[in-house]
């Protein structure tokens, strides 16, 4: 039954954010809504890294042992728990903030110039709001196959507790078109990520003609790590593991 | 040399625009791109048509008048240069020049490729300064101010206010041009003084009028004619940050 | 018949400004919010004007033709801004400023002008400080100088080379301050087309707004010209294309009169003129000549590239024949020592019209760090300009026009001939006499605007505290506004062939040849005869593209044409009328054997004051210049 309660309280939260956001962004300066999507935007690249250190332990070969207590550490502390509204809280601020900041760019030129523009921009910031996109659809994606499937809102596969998620990963790995498509979504995602560190320095204020080269190779050492480290698992599923 | 112009034509405010096209033969390399546009509309007069309204004085870099969206690029292909200082060796012989005006929805086209920019002052009017009233400043080396600070505030104080950075931003943001002003008079000792109240009146105006927000994209710092890097934005985020959250 | 009265208050030099100020009627706060004031230009001068005259409580309405106060052509001046500050310790003085102004304008200005201009210069730069202008600074934060032409001492404040853009974007600010206070209104895109006088006094003007087209009328109690200089009367000078004379002219045909109109400044240091289609001369500022050496070959017609002319054959003229100031001489000197080489056939590059200005022996010593950090913008702008890299070859140079010490004439209060007409600046005649030296020009456009005219204008207004506001339907303004109309309607109708510019070229060069660098009475005669076809060519054959009721730059640059045309033949009957040599005006007919200027103080120490005439020749009245406290000596900076 807790399933229900998680499913409800969720929705109520979603509801309670854009409430309160829908009534305040449109408030908030430009910047003061690009710090909230970038600290946001911080919050979930930190998320991310703890996420890419336990899938990275269903590579142990030590038969999902390590990666199973690292799960259930997960699933059943409550500090974890209250945590993953934080979570959500961070992923619904970033991706509203993020649309209705490219909206508002949007229409500030309602004619396009005619020749595609030349200018020499930083990698990948052009497009944030695309990569960002293709990251919201592999969200869900990813969510029907797992996270709701852990509150029992979607049925997961036959015979797979739902709390068994080195069996539904190794299930949904070794299917390819999946692979591919999980492949694809996380090198765009490094193209996000690619920018993003960089631009929240930015965005903050920190930058320093000292640092800021290296805060540069930091953010697409970021991108790339995050990029290749989720890749491997699929890749190390589809070919080298056999069951 | 040959040249062929690809050039938006625009009665009015209201009225719809259009690109029209002009080929122009014996263009001197040793030209300047205006003087290029001078050589056009005086052929155009001689045929009766009406000439090509551009926005141009000093000729010389540094009023900021002139404008142009000059082949997917504001001011055209040079890096570190306005359209007045362009010359026509800078282009190929027989190449199409697409010329636009600035667009964004902030700086309106008034006709052909003339823009309203007055959007910049009245974001200066809003804080873009510092208050001192005629008679009351103190001798002039009573205040030692680093040099440092002094030649930066004065890399910043080089806009020339053209808008090249609106032009330029895929966002049509202002952020450069707002946060050279801010950073020049913040780094001073004299302008330090109303930093609070200056940089939350100058954002409040610049997000009122409509400019977009800032995405770390980078085109103004390539675009600006003056080299206005983009630490000066991250300066106006931190001096904003500093007066909404810390300051009193 | 008006009669001339400078207003030169009595008493020792140095306490007349402040003697006179002290006794200047005042208007109380209450009372200034009933009046209104016209500032027509936004440079330097019609900024720092409008924003302390807003500071001071009046109701401000400033005009100018372009689409915001910032792009004034105070812009582009480069070098720097004189102050007698003694910084460095080298035995400055408001005086010794005060007597290089007057020596370096060929002793044709006003004493007690040029000593206020002098005096008030200290306070100029205090003020830019506070308004945060980035001057050039030592390590120990402190404000740095540097030498400019005829000068021995160093007093010029500067930023790099953009010191005009920097002290601009100052009294901008302090202008759009009182915009944001409500105190100043701005009317950008406006062009000043005539004066409204009423009852004999300034009430008003009639602009054109550039983007609708429209007449407008505009009332005040008094009108304030920052307008600048009419250097575009050359056609190529080193102004910005759309500077012009309009508004000058249009006050001296309401009866202000106009001031030494011939004395026009040939800049010595501009980028020489590279093809026939060229619509601009762009200016090297004379701070270049701080470190750089000028030279020509020693042989006539040498074609060699200048790194392959040998040390001993090369001819630093200006160190030759100036061994006192050597490359810093004053521009006029420079100017004329430059056109002397060329004509004589010394001159390099294609046309054989330049000189080099070389920073070889100046990067040896110094560094090539030293040199970028000093003039690096300059080199930049330079190498766009003509392609070449002027660290690696000397730089061509050559003369071209760039100031007018002549413009409207002004009293002691800086008002005009007609009462409650005012001009600041560039735009009034008072301070430079016939030359100007560098880095005074920013100097006394400020000291106008901030600390002068806001107390002589309080005492013109002290009387119209009960006038009221002016009505704008009033028969004058009716009047005025009608004239403006016809002239619209007529240039249009004349529908020739010949477009504005092509015009404007011919003009320039009648200009140029005749009235330029170098002055003859058969020349000016000829120039006459030539403007007078001119304009007769003009008003048959003019064709102006477009309508008068919208956005129509054409014909704004007809209407300015029209009026440079009789402009210039005010300023050659002012050249002609003057037979003496003096700064900037070389007459032929009046030099010494080795071909240096010779004034003639006997005869021609006054200002002549020109006064318009309906369908007459202008009349010529002299102010009688007194010197107290120079002596007058032949100008030498051997």
């Amino acid at each position: 039954m807790s399933g229900t309660i998680q499913v409800y309280l969720l929705v109520r939260q979603i509801y309670l954010i854009f409430k309160v956001m829908g009534k305040s962004v449109f408030k908030l300066s430009t910047i003061s809504s690009k710090v909230i999507m970038g600290i946001a935007g911080l919050f979930l690249m930190l998320f991310l890294c703890v996420h890419l250190a336990i899938n990275l332990l269903m590579l142990l070969g030590d038969e999902g042992q390590m990666f199973g207590k690292a799960v259930y550490f997960m699933t059943h502390n409550p500090a974890i728990k209250i945590f993953e509204y934080v979570l959500f809280t961070g992923f619904i601020i970033h991706i509203t903030i993020g649309v209705l900041i490219w909206l508002r760019n949007y229409f500030v030129r309602p004619i396009k110039y005619a020749v595609t523009p030349r200018s020499k921009t930083s990698c990948f910031s052009r497009y944030m709001i695309h990569t960002g996109i293709i990251i919201l659809i592999f969200l869900i994606l990813h969510f029907t196959h797992f996270f709701f499937v852990k509150l029992g809102w979607v049925t997961g596969p036959e015979g797979i507790d739902t709390h068994d998620f080195l069996s539904m990963s190794k299930l949904l790995f070794t299917n390819p078109v999946y692979s591919s498509i999980y492949i694809v979504c996380f090198i765009f995602l490094g193209f996000h990520l690619n920018h993003a560190l960089q631009s929240v320095f930015q965005t903050l204020g920190l930058n320093h003609p000292r640092y800021t080269p290296f805060i540069k190779v930091l953010s697409a050492l970021y991108g790339i790590i995050i990029a290749v480290g989720f890749s491997i698992i699929p890749i190390y599923f589809l070919f080298f593991h056999t069951v | 040399m040959n040249i062929k112009l690809k050039i938006w034509r625009q009665k009015n405010s209201q009225a719809k625009g259009k690109f029209e096209k002009y080929t122009l033969d014996n263009v001197s390399p040793e030209m300047a791109f205006l003087e290029m546009m001078d050589f056009l509309n005086q052929k155009l007069i001689e045929e009766g048509k009406e000439p090509v309204a551009f926005e141009h004085d000093c000729r010389e870099g540094i009023c900021g008048c002139c404008s142009l969206y000059i082949n997917g690029q504001p001011h055209g292909p040079r890096e570190r240069t306005t359209t007045c200082e362009l010359r026509m060796r800078f282009f190929k012989d027989g190449e199409t020049i697409t010329i636009e005006p600035f667009r964004s929805r902030v700086f309106p086209v008034i006709k052909d490729l003339i823009v309203d920019r007055s959007a910049f002052d009245k974001i200066l009017i809003a804080g873009g300064f510092i208050s001192a009233d005629t008679g009351s400043a103190p001798e002039a080396n009573s205040i030692p101010v680093c040099k440092h600070h002094s030649d930066k505030a004065f890399d910043m104080a080089a806009c020339i206010g053209c808008g090249a950075c609106v032009a330029a931003c895929k966002n049509s943001s202002a952020m450069l041009f707002v946060a050279a002003k801010v950073t020049q008079f913040t780094l001073l000792p004299q302008g330090r003084v109303e930093a609070v109240e200056r940089v939350k009146n100058m954002i409040a105006k610049m997000d009122e009028l409509g400019f977009g927000s800032c995405s770390n994209t980078y085109a103004c710092e390539a675009e600006c004619p003056k080299g206005i890097t983009v630490a000066a934005i991250a300066k106006l985020n931190r001096e904003f940050l500093h007066a909404k959250i810390v300051a009193e | 018949m008006a009669t001339l009265n400078a207003k030169i208050p009595e008493g020792p030099l140095s306490e007349k400004w402040s003697k006179h100020k002290s006794g200047l009627r005042l208007v109380n706060p209450a009372n200034k919010k009933k009046i209104d004031i016209i500032v027509i230009g936004t440079g330097l001068a019609g900024a720092s004007a409008s924003s302390a005259l807003g500071e001071m409580g009046y109701n401000v309405k400033t005009f100018c033709y372009q689409d915001t106060p910032r792009r004034a052509h105070s812009v582009a001046a480069q070098g720097g801004i004189n102050a007698a500050k003694n910084y460095k310790n080298d035995g400055d003085s408001v005086y010794r400023l005060f007597y290089d102004m007057i020596k370096g304008g060929d002793f044709r200005a006003r004493e007690a002008n040029v000593y206020r201009a002098a005096e008030v210069s200290n306070n100029v730069i205090d003020h830019y400080v506070a308004l945060g202008v980035p001057f050039a600074r030592d390590y120990g934060g402190y404000l740095d100088n540097r030498s400019f032409g005829g000068v021995q001492v160093s007093r010029t404040f500067y930023a790099k080379g953009q010191t005009g853009q920097q002290c601009l974007l100052g009294t901008y600010s302090s202008l759009l301050r009182q915009v944001n206070k409500g105190r100043v209104t701005m009317y950008p895109r406006r062009d000043l087309l005539d004066i409204v006088v009423i009852n004999g006094k300034a009430r008003g003007i009639i602009a054109r707004n550039l983007v609708t087209g429209e007449i407008e009328r505009h009332s005040a109690h008094a009108v304030v010209l920052a307008t600048g200089g009419y250097g575009t009367i050359y056609y190529l000078s080193t102004l910005a294309v759309n500077s012009n004379g309009s508004a000058a002219w249009a006050a001296f045909k309401r009866g202000a009169f106009f001031g030494n109109p011939s004395f026009i400044q040939i800049h010595p240091t501009s980028i020489p003129v590279l093809n026939e289609f060229q619509s601009k001369l762009t200016l090297m500022s004379e701070s270049l000549r701080n470190d750089g050496r000028v030279w020509v070959p020693k042989a006539q017609g040498d074609k060699r590239a200048p790194k392959d002319i040998p040390e001993e054959e090369r001819d630093y003229y200006l160190e030759r024949r100036y061994p006192a100031f050597g490359n810093l001489v004053p521009r006029d000197v420079a100017s004329r020592a430059a056109k002397e080489r060329c004509d004589a056939g010394y001159g390099v590059g294609a046309s054989g019209l330049s000189v080099y200005l070389d920073f070889k022996d100046a990067i040896k010593k110094q560094g090539k760090k030293a040199i970028e950090n000093k003039y690096g913008n300059l080199f930049e702008m330079y190498e766009k300009i003509s392609g070449e890299n002027p660290y690696e070859t000397p730089m061509k140079i050559y003369p071209a026009g760039h100031y007018t010490m002549g413009g409207l004439w002004v009293d002691y209060n800086l008002m005009t001939t007609v009462p409650g007409l005012f001009a600041i600046g560039e735009s009034n005649f008072s301070d430079h006499g016939a030359n100007r030296l560098g880095a005074s020009s920013l100097m006394q456009c400020t000291g106008d605007g901030y600390f002068i005219l806001p107390y002589t204008i309080s005492d013109y207004l002290a009387d119209d505290i009960r006038t009221g506001a002016i009505p704008t339907n009033s028969h004058e303004f009716e009047a005025a506004e009608q004239e403006v109309k016809d002239k619209i309607a007529r240039i249009l109708a004349v529908k020739g062939k010949q477009t504005p510019m092509t015009f404007h070229k011919k003009l320039g060069k009648i200009m140029w040849n005749y009235a330029g660098m170098v002055r003859n009475e058969e020349g000016l005669k000829k120039a006459l005869v030539l403007l007078e076809e001119l304009k007769e060519e003009f008003w048959k054959d003019i064709m102006i593209a477009g309508t008068a009721n919208e956005l129509n730059q054409e014909l704004e640059k007809g209407l300015r044409v029209a009026d440079f045309i009789e402009l210039s033949k005010l300023i050659c009957m002012d050249a002609l009328n003057r037979k003496e040599s003096c700064g900037a005006h070389f007459r032929e007919e009046s030099q010494t054997e080795n071909g240096e200027a010779r004034r003639q103080d006997d005869l021609y120490a006054y200002v002549s004051a020109w006064e318009y005439k309906d369908n007459a020749e202008p009349v010529l009245h002299k102010e009688e210049l007194k010197f107290e406290y120079v002596e007058l000596k032949e100008r030498s900076y051997k």
